[in-house]
């Protein structure tokens, strides 16, 4: 053993491409499964929220319009980004009390479902969309369009694979986010962030804040210009689901919970993740001479 | 005749632009000649005096013995009188909503359950003049409205839904359906029947049951609806009539013992069920109000623009929450488009539903006329110009003249809230952008038309305007098989099509 001193990284926050500290200054401590300090998170505000808000509305319009063929490739060079940086995701695992075969599965499930809703990413249009058979002399057909700005809690275990098993439907749906991580488990995905900065995703796509649930619900909730708020813990209680859907209220977001007990069951993954996040167009065109 | 046209669009254009309310001379169809009256026969409608609640198969008296009328808005007269539902009778039709689900219609093989509703849709075509009548009568919508588009469509969505009734595995990749249970469902007044048979058609394909309020001005096509469900022998309970006002509606939303709730109406009430519902985890759709653009573009049809927006604000005196009420037109045409418009206005009738000549009839209550005329005062405060058509309106009932007001701009709230009746603002764009930003700037997302010769145009803007429908080169069409639902706060969900079943089911792994 050398006596050389590591360096430890400061985990800050991912707003539009960028890892800026929280404006508010302020922090919480991240502690190892041994208890010791592993981090400084940054206790994310009011105000980090809306600017993360706005830079997902900023990239909505540029990201739904790729592709999905596009977008198809890029949730796949998230998961080439996130293989190639296995051991490190392992480790960040191993240092929160994971055995390292579960932190191995783990992260392993985590790159398998990007690459499961990466193929998704042209075919749930066909899958979900429609041509109507009218009586009148129209084509008709009904697509999915996602839907906007979409706010997510990340659910509070598994900090990877959950993490990643909410943003991809998400995104791959065209959608941009802003993702709260696990309060007791941050630091896996502020380490995404950096996979999703190396990956080609567009900045503002995905943001990401670390801080306090209870703090930040009714901003996630009531901020005007988000069209759909995500959680799917299922421990949220009766007092937060009431608040969540009160101030969603405002603006008729859509509230989606979804209860995942252990994301590496079957059904933990599907095409109506995505679907969730998708609005029905329906177009008429005439048909005649 | 064409050059005669042409001379008269040259001097029209000399003038520096159009006085409001100064009626134009083209298309004068009350000069030389005139329609005669056409009144549709009431004849074969009977229409009782008192009407009470339809629960568990039979009609009762509502438990507190309070009726409201319903008045007749062409002629201000009363109609019948019609029970108010209260707390207890509300619990009751939830209990035979509740009773019939379990023990009658979910365990139904599900090809017999659409048989019953492929029957419904037979019913209401067997009686469709006597339900257009009295839409026409109860509502004020003209009959031609009521007899050519309400009462078919009702009836195409019962045989349209019945057909799902033992498909639905084939609707759901990879899912099972269930039903949910006890479905409460509070309709509008716009499109009585029509709004019944979105919601409860699809509501029994799926096997689940149905308390129905319908509006408290419009409820008498829902009552007669209850006969149908009577005589077709749908087991009791499947589907309940509450009538009622706000009150009885909010019964129904707060009910413990209701699964699933489908509203129907104004962006206001849809917050405030939303609010209701806070916590409970129960599904709802909702489908709300709209501001709908109407885009025209420089290199569109013109003739057939203009019939089209006529149809999009003037259809069912504008009571519609898709209708086409902002109208944005290419900066190039706007003037020559503005004239022709006001000249087709002219030679709309307003007056008698029941004439089968009439284009607007009477705006559906006293409460929806005084609103529509705030906004109009409001329109020229705000410093809008203000044109009518020059028509004559009956002197008893509740008319509106088409209006519409230029000078606008984006903040002015005859821009921005929803009016509700035959009043359409005009504004203008440059380019396509610009258009699309202006279609799209607006808490709403109901629904839209991009008008324009080029199709890939149309592909273009119609994808990026926020709307959950998009009609190219025409408006208000409407069909069973085509999902038809908001975008933003506009509503959740859809109605229509395989898409409109998704409200009514839960998924659960096959």
């Amino acid at each position: 053993m050398s006596d050389r001193v590591e360096v430890s990284k400061t985990y800050k926050t991912y707003i539009d491409g960028t890892f800026p500290r929280t404006e508010s200054g302020r922090y919480y401590k991240v502690y190892d499964g041994n208890g010791d300090i592993l981090a400084n998170a940054c206790q994310c505000s009011r105000k980090d929220v809306r600017d993360a808000v706005l830079a997902a509305r900023d990239a909505f319009d540029g990201w739904s319009n790729r592709s999905a063929y596009n977008r198809g490739q890029i949730l796949y060079r998230i998961a080439e980004m996130l293989e190639t940086r296995k051991a490190q995701f392992i480790e960040e695992l191993e240092t929160i009390g994971y055995k390292t075969s579960d932190a191995r599965s783990e992260v392993e499930a985590s790159i398998d479902r990007l690459i499961y809703y990466a193929g998704w990413s042209d075919k749930y249009q066909q899958v979900f969309g429609s041509i109507n058979p009218v009586a009148s002399s129209h084509f008709n057909f009904s697509l999915p369009e996602p839907t906007g700005v979409v706010t997510i809690w990340a659910p509070g275990e598994q900090p990877l694979l959950g993490l990643i098993s909410v943003i991809a439907p998400v995104i791959v749906g065209g959608n941009s986010c802003v993702v709260l991580s696990s309060e007791k488990y941050p630091l896996s995905a502020i380490s995404f962030a950096e996979v999703l900065h190396s990956s080609d995703v567009p900045a503002g796509v995905v943001n990401i804040l670390t801080g306090f649930r209870k703090e930040l619900l009714k901003h996630m909730t009531s901020h005007m210009d988000v069209n759909a708020f995500f959680v799917t813990d299922p421990d949220i209680d009766r007092e937060q689901r009431k608040q969540m859907d009160e101030h969603g209220a405002l603006n008729l977001k859509h509230i989606i919970r979804k209860s995942v007990d252990n994301w590496e069951d079957k059904e933990s993954k599907s095409p109506y993740f995505i679907t969730d996040f998708q609005e029905i167009k329906t177009t008429w065109h005439p048909v005649g001479f | 005749m064409a050059d005669e046209q042409q001379t008269v669009d040259e001097a029209e254009q000399k003038e520096e632009s159009f006085k409001p309310s100064a009626p134009t001379s083209k298309l004068n169809f009350d000069g030389p000649w005139k329609y005669d009256e056409a009144p549709q026969s009431t004849a074969a409608v009977e229409i009782k005096d008192q009407y009470e609640l339809f629960i568990d198969g039979a009609f009762r008296e509502p438990e507190k013995g309070r009726y409201m009328t319903s008045i007749n808005p062409a002629t201000e007269e009363p109609l019948a009188s019609i029970a108010e539902a209260t707390q207890q009778d509300v619990d009751e039709a939830v209990q035979a909503a509740r009773k019939a689900y379990e023990k009658r219609w979910s365990p139904l093989e599900a090809a017999e359950r659409g048989k019953y509703i492929f029957r419904l849709a037979r019913m209401i075509q067997e009686r469709s003049r006597e339900f257009a009548v009295i839409e026409s009568m109860d509502g004020g919508k003209p009959i031609r409205e009521s007899r050519d588009v309400d009462i078919p469509l009702a009836a195409a969505h019962f045989f349209y839904y019945a057909g799902w009734a033992d498909k639905l595995e084939y609707a759901f990749p990879g899912r099972k359906a269930e039903p949910l249970g006890v479905a409460g469902q509070i309709i509008p007044w716009n499109f009585p029947l029509l709004m019944l048979a979105w919601k409860v058609a699809p509501a029994l394909a799926t096997g689940n049951t149905v308390v129905l309020k319908p509006a408290e001005t419009t409820s008498l096509t829902a009552l007669k609806f209850a006969e149908l469900c009577r005589d077709a022998g749908l087991p009791e309970g499947v589907v309940n009539i509450v009538t009622g006002a706000g009150q009885t509606g909010s019964l129904i939303v707060n009910h413990d013992d209701i699964d699933k709730i489908a509203f129907t109406g104004s962006t206001k009430v849809g917050k405030i069920i939303m609010e209701s519902l806070a916590g409970t985890d129960k599904k709802y759709t909702l489908e709300l109000g709209g501001k709908g653009p109407n885009i025209i573009f420089e290199d569109a049809p013109l003739d057939q623009a203009v019939e089209g927006i006529i149809n999009a604000i003037f259809f069912n005196q504008g009571h519609v929450c898709c209708a086409g009420s902002r109208l944005l037109v290419q900066e190039g045409i706007a003037d020559h488009l503005v004239r022709k418009l006001r000249d087709r206005m002219e030679t709309l009738i307003v007056g008698d539903p029941l004439d089968k000549n009439t284009d607007i009839g009477a705006i559906n209550s006293e409460q929806q006329y005084n609103k529509i005329n705030e906004y109009l005062e409001l329109g020229v405060q705000e410093g809008a110009e203000l044109y009518q058509s020059s028509c004559d309106l009956p002197e008893k009932g509740y008319y509106c003249r088409p209006t519409l007001f230029t000078n606008v701009g984006q903040s002015n709230r005859i821009v921005r809230e929803e009016i509700f009746g035959p009043v359409l603002t005009i504004q203008t764009f440059r380019t396509a952008d610009e258009g699309i930003a202006k279609a799209n700037n607006t808490p709403y997302g109901l629904a839209g038309g991009v008008w324009t010769d080029k199709g890939s145009k149309i592909f273009k803007v119609g994808s990026r305007i926020r709307n959950g429908v998009v009609w190219a080169n025409t408006y208000n069409q409407f069909d069973p098989t085509s999902p038809f639902g908001g975008y933003k706060e506009s509503g959740k969900g859809r109605e229509g099509g395989l898409h409109g079943l998704y409200p009514y089911v839960k998924l659960n792994p096959r």
